[in-house]
C-alpha cells in the first residue's frame, strides 16, 4: 500500500493570527518523521490544522493524501482518508464504554465488519500489544483516566483503526520510560505491518531512541527551519533550541 | 378489520392470556365529558355502585379545581374537544394511511415489526403478542401473583381494590388526578404477596392493549411485605394517539421491608398532554424506585414522587426527559420524608435540541418527623443547540436540624471539543453528537432492560441525523 502525506506551502492561524507561515513536507509510505521544536512553534497548529479542527484557519497552501487535498473536508472525511492524529489533550467522554466504542470505529473503518467475537480477539491483542489490562474496554472512554493511561488508549485507537498516515502529537509527555517503549513499539508495529507514514511530535530526543526517524525536521516560529537525519535530534538534546546554528542553517531566516 | 377478527383476537386473547377487552361497549363515542358520560363509562363495565360514586364525586372535584398556574403551558387543552371513553372498536377506525409519515418513518428505520407497529399507531387495538406472557403468567400464578387489567381486578377482587384504591394518589389530589378518577379506563393492577421475589420484570407491553396505553389509565400496585418486583410500561417506539390528552394514575403502596421498581418509556406522539400523578407510599424498611424516560408528546407533566412513611424507608427517582422541537418535558420528583432515618435518591437527567425545553422541577421535603434523614439530588441537563433551553425548580423544605441533603445542578453544551476528537475517529458529526448523548444518560440507561436500552440508543442515533448538519 502506497500513501503520501504531502503539505504544500501551508499557512494557517487562529483568531486572525498567523501561525504556521508556509510549511512544506512530504512523508511516504514507512517512513516516519519526527517535528520538534519548542513549545509555541507551531507544532501542535500543525497538526490540529491537517485534522481539521475548525477553531484553526487555513490561509494558503495545500495538503493532500496520495494526491487529494483534504483540506476542505471535514473530520470524519479526513480520518476516513486515512490520517489519524493522536492527540495531546484527549476528551474525556462519559457513559461510553470503550469496547463498543473501539468496536463503532473499526466497523466504520473497515470494509467488513468483525462478529463482536472476532473483534474481541482483535482487540485484545493490541491491547496486549499496549500492555492495556483487559479491564479497560469496559471503562468509559478517557474517563477519569491518567495521562498516560489516555495515551495508551490513543495508540490503542490508532492500533484499531490501521491508519496510512499518523501523527502523534507530543504522545511521550508525561510518560516514563517503560510506556515510552511501548508506546513506540505499538507505532512500530504499525509501520511494520501496515506501511503507515508517521508524523511524531515532539519536544524531546527520547522517543525517537526508539522509533528511529527517517527525518527529523525543527519547527521554529511557524516554519520548518532545518530537517535532516537522527543527527539533528541529537544535536538539539545537546545544544538545545536556541542553538544558533539552527538559525544559520535555516534557509528561510530573515 | 372486520368483526370476527376482532372476536377471535378477543377470544385468543382470553384464552392465551387471562384477560380480554370489555364484551359490551354500547357507548357512541362522544366528545366532551357531563355526569351522563361518566354514568355511562361506568355502568358500560357493569361496576359496583361505590365507583360511579368515586367518579361522580371526582368529576365535581375536577369541575372546581382551576388549572395549575405553574409548569407547562396548558392553556390550549380543550376539555370538552376530548373523548373521554372510546370503546375498543373504535379504536380500530383508524387505518395505516391515516398515521402520519413521520412515525411509519421511524417505526421502519427502528424495525419495529409491522404488528406491533399497527398497534403502536393505533391502527390496532391489540398487541398480538407471543411473547413470553404465557409462561410468566403461569410462573406469577403458582406463587400467588395477581397481574390483571385494573377493570377486571375490580371485578374478581372486589375487597382488595377497594381497601386500597384512591388511598395514595386522592381524587382531590390535582385536577388531573380528579379528571384521571373520573373517567379512568385500563391500566394494570398488581398485588404482590408476602415475600414473593418476582424476578423476570412484569411488561404491560406483554398483555397490551389498547386501554393499557389509553388516555386514562389508572395502575394500582401493591407489593407486600417483604416482597421483590420490578414493573415495566411503555415502549421507547413513538406511540401515536389523536387523542391529544393522557392523564394518568399510578399508585404504589409498599409494605415493610419490600422493594418495587417502576420503570416507564414513553414516546408518545407530539401532539399529546401528559400529565401523569405517580405516587408510592413507602413503608418500613421499604424501597421504591421510579426509573422514568420521557421522550415524545408535547408537554410532559410528571414528578413521581415517593411518602416516606415508615422508618428506614428509601424512595429513589431516576429520570431522563428529551425534549426537541415543539415539546416541552417538565419532569422532576418529589420524595416526602415522614419518618426517622429514611432517604432518598433523586437523578434526572436532560437533553434538549431542535428547539425543545426540559425543565427539572423537584421537591425534597424533610418533614419534623423525620430525624437522621438524608436526601441527594442531582440533576444535570444538556443542551444541544443555542435554540433550545433548559430550567430548574428545586424545592427543599428541611424542617429537621439533623437531616443530610446535597444538592448538585450541571448544565452543560455539547463540546466542539469532544465533536472534533470522535470526528477524527471517523465517526460523522451526527454518530459523534449521539455517542455524547447516550453517554450522557447512560446512568439511566443501564437501569432499564435490556431491549429498552439498546431501543432508547437506536432512537437517539435517529433523532441525531436530523439535528446537525
Amino acid at each position: 500500500m502506497i500513501s503520501t502525506l504531502e503539505i504544500k506551502n501551508l499557512s494557517a492561524g487562529i483568531e486572525g493570527k498567523k501561525i504556521l507561515k508556509g510549511v512544506s513536507l512530504s512523508i511516504n509510505s514507512g517512513e516516519v518523521h519526527a517535528l520538534m521544536g519548542k513549545n509555541g512553534s507551531g507544532k501542535s497548529t500543525l497538526a490540529q490544522t491537517l485534522m481539521g479542527n475548525s477553531i484553526y484557519s487555513v490561509i494558503e497552501g495545500s495538503a493532500k493524501i496520495n494526491g487529494k487535498d483534504i483540506l476542505k473536508l471535514d473530520p470524519t472525511e479526513r480520518a476516513q482518508a486515512g490520517l489519524f492524529l493522536s492527540f495531546q489533550h484527549p476528551s474525556e467522554i462519559q457513559g461510553v464504554k470503550v469496547y463498543s466504542y473501539l468496536r463503532m470505529i473499526y466497523n466504520k473503518s473497515h470494509e467488513r465488519p468483525l462478529s463482536p467475537k472476532l473483534f474481541r480477539d482483535f482487540m485484545e491483542e493490541k491491547m496486549k500489544l499496549l500492555e492495556m489490562d483487559q479491564s479497560f474496554s469496559e471503562r468509559f472512554l478517557n474517563e477519569g483516566f491518567s495521562g498516560g493511561e489516555k495515551k495508551r488508549m490513543e495508540m490503542l485507537q490508532m492500533l484499531i483503526l490501521e491508519p496510512k498516515i499518523v501523527i502523534l502529537d507530543e504522545v511521550d509527555s508525561g510518560l516514563d520510560i517503560d510506556a515510552v517503549k511501548i508506546v513506540s513499539n505499538a507505532v512500530n508495529y504499525l509501520v511494520k505491518n501496515k506501511n503507515s507514514s508517521v508524523l511524531v511530535i515532539t519536544h524531546y530526543a527520547r522517543i525517537l531512541k526508539y522509533l528511529k526517524p527517517d527525518f527529523v525536521h525543527v519547527m521554529l516560529n511557524g516554519e520548518i527551519v532545518k530537517t535532516g537525519g537522527e543527527e539533528v535530534a541529537s544535536h538539539l538534546e545537546e545544544y538545545g533550541y536556541t542553538d544558533s546554528e539552527l538559525k544559520v542553517s535555516s534557509p528561510s531566516n530573515e | 378489520m372486520n368483526k370476527k377478527n376482532i372476536k377471535d383476537i378477543r377470544d385468543t386473547y382470553d384464552t392465551k392470556y387471562g384477560f380480554n377487552m370489555p364484551e359490551k361497549s354500547f357507548l357512541k363515542a362522544e366528545k366532551g365529558l357531563t355526569e351522563k358520560i361518566i354514568e355511562q363509562i361506568s355502568k358500560s363495565k357493569n361496576e359496583p355502585d361505590w365507583m360511579i360514586k368515586f367518579r361522580l364525586k371526582a368529576f365535581e372535584v375536577f369541575n372546581s379545581k382551576k388549572m395549575p398556574d405553574w409548569g407547562a403551558d396548558l392553556s390550549k387543552i380543550d376539555f370538552q374537544d376530548i373523548y373521554y371513553y372510546v370503546k375498543p372498536t373504535d379504536t380500530e377506525k383508524r387505518t395505516w394511511e391515516e398515521v402520519p409519515e413521520e412515525i411509519k418513518n421511524t417505526f421502519d428505520r427502528l424495525g419495529v415489526p409491522q404488528a406491533e407497529r399497527e398497534f403502536l399507531a393505533g391502527v390496532k387495538a391489540q398487541y398480538d403478542s407471543e411473547v413470553a406472557y404465557s409462561s410468566l403468567k403461569n410462573e406469577l400464578e403458582e406463587e400467588g401473583v395477581i397481574f390483571l387489567s385494573t377493570d377486571e381486578a375490580l371485578k374478581k377482587y372486589p375487597d382488595l381494590f377497594r381497601e386500597y384504591f384512591g388511598k395514595v394518589v386522592p381524587a382531590g389530589d390535582n385536577k388531573f388526578s380528579a379528571l384521571n378518577s373520573a373517567v379512568w379506563s385500563g391500566g394494570s393492577f398488581v398485588y404482590i404477596p408476602k415475600g414473593v421475589t418476582v424476578k423476570r420484570p412484569l411488561q404491560a407491553y406483554f398483555r397490551i392493549n389498547a386501554q393499557n396505553m389509553g388516555q386514562f389509565e389508572r395502575t394500582l400496585i401493591i407489593a407486600d411485605e417483604g416482597s421483590f418486583a420490578h414493573y415495566v410500561e411503555g415502549c421507547t417506539a413513538p406511540v401515536y394517539s389523536s387523542n391529544s390528552l393522557h392523564a394518568a394514575v399510578v399508585e404504589v403502596i409498599v409494605k415493610p421491608g419490600a422493594r418495587f421498581r417502576y420503570t416507564t418509556i414513553q414516546n408518545w406522539s407530539d401532539n399529546v398532554y401528559n400529565l401523569v400523578t405517580k405516587r408510592a407510599r413507602v413503608e418500613k424498611d421499604a424501597i421504591m424506585e421510579w426509573v422514568d424516560g420521557n421522550l415524545g408528546s408535547k408537554v410532559t407533566m410528571k414528578y413521581p414522587s415517593c411518602y416516606l412513611v415508615g422508618e428506614n424507608a428509601r424512595g429513589e427517582v431516576l429520570s431522563v426527559a428529551y425534549a426537541s422541537k415543539g415539546q416541552h418535558q417538565d419532569a422532576g420528583a418529589k420524595m416526602i420524608h415522614a419518618a426517622p432515618n429514611t432517604s432518598s435518591n433523586i437523578i434526572s437527567k436532560s437533553v434538549s435540541l431542535k428547539g425543545g425545553r426540559t425543565s427539572y422541577r423537584g421537591l425534597v421535603d424533610i418533614t419534623p418527623l423525620a430525624p437522621k434523614s438524608k436526601s441527594r439530588v442531582e440533576c444535570d441537563a444538556l443542551i444541544l443547540d443555542s435554540d433550545s433551553a433548559t430550567d430548574t425548580f428545586p424545592l427543599m423544605k428541611i424542617n429537621e436540624s439533623g437531616a443530610n441533603v446535597e444538592h448538585e445542578a450541571t448544565v452543560s453544551k455539547v463540546g466542539e471539543e469532544k465533536l472534533f476528537y470522535l470526528m477524527s475517529r471517523g465517526l460523522s458529526e451526527s454518530e459523534a453528537m449521539g455517542l455524547i448523548v447516550s453517554g450522557f444518560i447512560e446512568p439511566i440507561v443501564r437501569e432499564l432492560p435490556m431491549e429498552y436500552a439498546v431501543e432508547l440508543n437506536r432512537l437517539i442515533e435517529l433523532e441525531m441525523e436530523g439535528s446537525v448538519g
